[in-house]
């Protein structure tokens, strides 16, 4: 009983951290913070909906296989963020610096 | 529960796409579709809890690859202007 209360509030914690990445995505003003706040779905909201999806698992193949697709984000989204990083400065995308600073895309 | 993890899952979903959309810069846009590849892994974990089928993890886990390669594919594409030809920096 103690493991479903327990899975539960891990699985909507990371329900709830998904929507915050979602929404800081869309209304922080510049591309690097924005890449910030998607960062936060990526971490945290996967890793608490993995962890609650494992303890409804049990031991079983089953949670191997969710202990698999954990570090796959684990190793490739910081891959993918940095990549994404060096791409838009390479191309001339200026980080906001001053408050109200007109950045090309704000 | 599922459903409610499934139905927080969709709202970032469609947030994610509202970013793609707007999204002034197609950076903003390979953000967007990199998230929108993460909620869509958890989206089929969760599905496959709420339907009983376990081989729904297999489909996430080649998604979250696939998600990676091609963000990779896209971006290497805007920031040299081609994906290059095979042998191409070997000679130089």
């Amino acid at each position: 009983m103690l493991l479903d209360i327990a899975s539960w509030a891990l699985i909507l914690l990371g329900g709830a951290f998904c929507i915050t990445g979602a929404i800081g995505l869309l209304r922080m003003p510049d591309f690097f913070t924005r890449m910030h706040a998607a960062s936060i779905i990526d971490t945290l909201g996967a890793a608490f909906i993995l962890m609650g999806l494992i303890l409804q698992a049990g031991f079983s193949l089953v949670t191997v296989k969710l202990i698999a697709i954990g570090i796959l984000l684990f190793l490739t989204s910081p891959v993918a963020t940095h990549a994404l990083a060096r791409a838009a400065l390479a191309r001339g995308v200026q980080p906001m610096l001053a408050k109200g600073d007109v950045s090309s895309n704000s | 529960m599922f459903a409610a993890a499934a139905a927080a899952l969709l709202v970032t979903l469609s947030l994610a796409l509202v970013r793609a959309f707007r999204g002034p810069t197609v950076f903003d846009r390979v953000v967007a579709a990199n998230s929108i590849g993460t909620v869509a892994v958890l989206l089929l974990a969760v599905i496959g809890f709420l339907t009983g089928r376990p081989d729904f993890l297999d489909l996430a886990l080649v998604y979250g690859l696939l998600n990676v390669v091609g963000t990779i594919a896209v971006l290497k594409f805007f920031h040299f202007g081609d994906l290059g030809e095979p042998g191409d920096e070997e000679g130089a």
